[in-house]
């Protein structure tokens, strides 16, 4: 069919120790919308990537138009008719829409000056179709985030591109403004523009796409109308194995008490925070983002220093006045920010999982180096590190594989409570389910873990007690077996009052 | 097999340029190839390559220590002083040592505790240091020490020239404390990611600091070596070495974010330097055009070590 304008033929791609492509076949026909979809890691971003011209493929070939791309480069792929939108828009916020849109090629007058009404009317010509009140010479950073999104695409427009690869567009989005979104695609692929549509939200491909693409491990698993597949059959091809398995729950029989909490403050945190853990237990902490999950368990930790209460651990008090009494006491954090506060990327799965453990495993400060190799060799095998060697840098694991090197540090140094930040966010189904396997192996061999997470079925299905938190106190404790989503969300919320004996506190944190 | 290859220029690329500059200048340099005159370059060289392998550590952790060369200026003026109030030589030397440990102590005090970068303390110290050396020398260099002490600078062990071996074991040392020792893993762990470090449980604080007492240390070890070797403390001694030592770690491979760098690496730039500096004299270009020589390897050295991050 002469009707393809894109396509790529047996695309490969490796990065050192992961092959992140592996012959990857895709056509783009003109006017279509292609929904390419996968899991975290399946290779999404790598192929468009390639697309784009910021990576080079190591083997394969891109037909554009008929014509074989020989160019490389960012600069010969927009030439060529192809653009980008990505997630993080790439608007400079402090310029105006006009000179966003015409950036490195305005319109100019005589001397070098810029023709400024030339470029304000070509801006709203180009801006007519789209049915939206932009004043071209708004700064971009006053445009909500679905405005700024129309900007990006104007540009690409101006820049005659007639392929358009959005990267989670609706992500910023509000449900009228998707709605709004989802209008504009059908424009564009009325006048002839074909769209490569990346999605999470897998209920918004059957509104948009024409034909889907599902990608997993680097390969293409299919390419199918839309119309041929349902929503199970895709979640269903891009995990390769049906989920039952998702929660891998087990009962763990419940211990002493390891950790307790009493009356914890931080001014402008948290107020009045009481729980306890015990080992063999999961406490799941939930709430909205803001609502100072994050920061109850920073203060536990040491990083904020707390204005009350009382850390107990094994039944006796301490004292915890900075990250290393909490290390020495036995709490470890698994922070959500993996990569900048878990691990140092430049070195080695060895020096990331042996770093909590060196004082111990030296001697007059010569490390103990066939004990720690030994260690790490064994941690490999036991949590399943899919790493090349020990000495692979971890800035080459994937997210999954980085979380269990965490993981391994804090194993390694023996804690007694583990704080898991959001464990599984960035990692891919199939890892998610290892990590909570590991997770219940430490509560199973006597520690106490308590997991903060977003993810409600994740908090519901793998915690032994779940504590809401909003606006920076516990607000509602429950047992696993006796509740549902919906009432965790209320309180989560703060459309429920709490119960018990703590004073409520709506309007958010104490000053 | 294109990555091994560009790969392997990283690693031996320096080796590479060392080889062609030392085959031209032997070329072009009738007195290059002597015995003596390599001696000479690697005597000369072991004087900022003891402190490159400081400043190793301290780049290591994604920190610089620009007050280096008045360090030595500060260190060497005590030593003479005490030298000339008749002060036994073992306790020359410790004080001498002692004023720079305690100047990079110092250093690492602010940027730990007062938080400060690096590059502003060690320039303030840059200062403070030079200054400290015109007070107590009043602006004239102090000389003429005993035999004795200047052996240090000027003796020789089993036909090798002191300076060199103490240079030599320096190396040895730094090698095996950063490859098998906690300090070691710290000091790239810390460069890499700090916070991650902290969050881990681990002193950073007490680790940053001690770089600075290791460079500052090597300063004064310096200091001891120079002044012996010239028989004089000059006011103005050291001055503009951290140019050189700065050099010598970057073009030796470290990179200025942290992280990534080796004693190995140091030490050949450090000989790389040395050698890049006697050419020029024995092809007698002026000093004048030689600072403009090394202003341009310093950035070249930079340059390639942004190159190196991007591939990452």
């Amino acid at each position: 069919m002469d009707d393809i304008v894109l396509s790529m033929k047996g695309i490969s791609k490796s990065f050192p120790g992961v092959q992140a492509l592996k012959s990857v076949d895709f056509e783009l026909r003109r006017g279509e919308v292609h929904a390419l979809v996968g899991e975290n890691g399946a290779g999404k971003s790598t192929l468009m990537k390639i697309l784009s011209g910021l990576y080079r493929a190591d083997e394969g070939e891109i037909w554009l138009k008929g014509k074989q791309c020989t160019a490389h480069g960012i600069k010969a792929m927009i030439d060529a008719g192809v653009s980008v939108i990505y997630q993080e828009l790439n608007l400079i916020r402090q310029l105006s829409v006009a000179e966003n849109i015409f950036i490195g090629r305005e319109p100019m007058l005589p001397g070098g000056f810029i023709d400024w009404r030339k470029m304000y009317s070509d801006v709203r010509v180009l801006l007519k179709p789209f049915n939206v009140n932009i004043n071209p010479k708004t700064k971009v950073y006053m445009l909500s985030p679905a405005y700024q999104q129309v900007v990006e695409i104007a540009k690409a427009l101006s820049l005659k591109s007639d392929i358009l690869v959005m990267d989670e567009p609706t992500a910023p989005l509000t449900g009228n403004e998707v709605d709004k979104l989802f209008e504009i695609i059908r424009n564009l692929k009325k006048n002839g523009v074909s769209i490569i549509y990346i999605s999470h939200r897998l209920e918004e491909i059957p509104q948009v796409a024409d034909r889907v693409t599902i990608l997993r491990d680097g390969e293409k698993i299919l390419t199918k109308p839309l119309v041929e597949l349902t929503t199970a059959e895709i979640i269903k091809h891009m995990v390769g194995r049906t989920l039952t398995e998702q929660y891998p729950k087990i009962s763990i029989p419940i211990g002493e008490e390891v950790l307790r909490v009493e009356g914890l403050s931080k001014k402008g945190y948290c107020s009045n925070v009481s729980f306890n853990v015990h080992k063999g237990e999961i406490v799941g902490f939930t709430g909205l983002v803001g609502a100072g999950r994050t920061e109850i368990m920073q203060t536990i930790y040491g990083r904020m220093k707390k204005n009350a209460g009382k850390i107990y651990i094994d039944g006796k008090e301490v004292r915890i006045r900075s990250v290393r009494d909490a290390v020495r006491q036995g709490i470890g954090l698994i922070p959500e920010e993996r990569k900048h506060q878990g691990l140092v990327l430049g070195l080695s799965v060895q020096d990331n999982a042996t770093m909590t453990i060196l004082d111990k495993e030296s001697v007059l400060g010569f490390l103990k180096q066939k004990k720690l190799s030994a260690l790490v060799r064994k941690m490999i095998e036991t949590m399943n590190i899919k790493t090349p060697s020990a000495k692979q840098l971890v800035r080459y694991l994937s997210g999954g594989n980085q979380q269990k090197v965490i993981l391994a540090k804090w194993f390694l140094h023996n804690c007694k409570v583990y704080i898991f930040d959001e464990p599984t966010r960035g990692i891919d189904v199939g890892a998610k389910v290892e990590i909570y396997k590991l997770m219940q192996n430490l509560a199973k061999e006597g520690a106490g873990v308590i997991m903060v997470s977003s993810e409600l079925p994740e908090i519901l299905n793998m915690s032994d007690r779940i504590e809401v938190v909003f606006g920076g106190s516990i607000v509602k404790e429950f047992r696993r077996d006796e509740v549902d989503s919906e009432t965790v969300m209320e309180y989560a919320l703060g459309l429920r009052e709490r119960t018990g004996q703590q004073t409520p506190l709506r309007a958010g944190v104490e000053s | 097999m294109k990555v091994k290859f560009v790969e392997t220029l990283k690693n031996y690329g320096i080796i590479l340029a060392f080889f062609i500059i030392f085959v031209a200048l032997s070329i072009f340099s009738p007195v290059f190839l002597t015995v003596n005159n390599i001696i000479n370059v690697i005597r000369q060289t072991s004087i900022y390559g003891i402190m490159a392998v400081g400043m190793t550590f301290v780049i290591l952790t994604g920190g610089i220590d620009l007050s280096i060369g008045s360090v030595l200026g500060v260190s060497g003026a005590i030593c003479a002083g005490m030298l000339k109030a008749g002060n036994p030589i073992p306790i020359v030397v410790l004080a001498t040592l002692g004023v720079g440990t305690a100047c990079g102590f110092a250093s690492g005090m602010f940027i730990t505790k007062a938080r400060i970068t690096p590059f502003v303390v060690t320039l303030g110290m840059m200062s403070i240091a030079r200054g400290l050396t015109l007070i107590y020398t009043k602006g004239y260099p102090i000389s003429g020490f005993s035999a004795a002490f200047r052996l240090i600078g000027g003796g020789y062990i089993l036909g090798l020239p002191i300076p060199i071996i103490i240079f030599l074991v320096i190396v040895v040392i730094a090698y095996v404390v950063l490859t098998q020792t906690k300090l070691g893993r710290y000091t790239y762990a810390i460069g890499g990611n700090e916070e991650t470090v902290r969050l881990s449980g681990i002193n950073s604080n007490f680790y940053k600091t001690l770089v600075y007492v290791i460079s500052g240390s090597m300063a004064g070890l310096s200091a001891l070596i120079l002044t012996s070797r010239l028989n004089s403390a000059e006011p103005v001694a050291g001055s503009g070495y951290e140019m050189d030592v700065i050099a010598a770690v970057v073009i030796g491979g470290a990179s200025l974010n942290g992280g990534r760098g080796s004693v190995w690496g140091t030490f050949i730039g450090s000989l790389l330097i040395g050698v890049i500096n006697n050419g020029m004299n024995l092809l007698g270009i002026s000093p004048y055009f030689q600072q403009v020589v090394k202003g341009l390897i310093i950035i070249g050295a930079v340059w390639l070590d942004q190159l190196r991050a991007r591939e990452d």
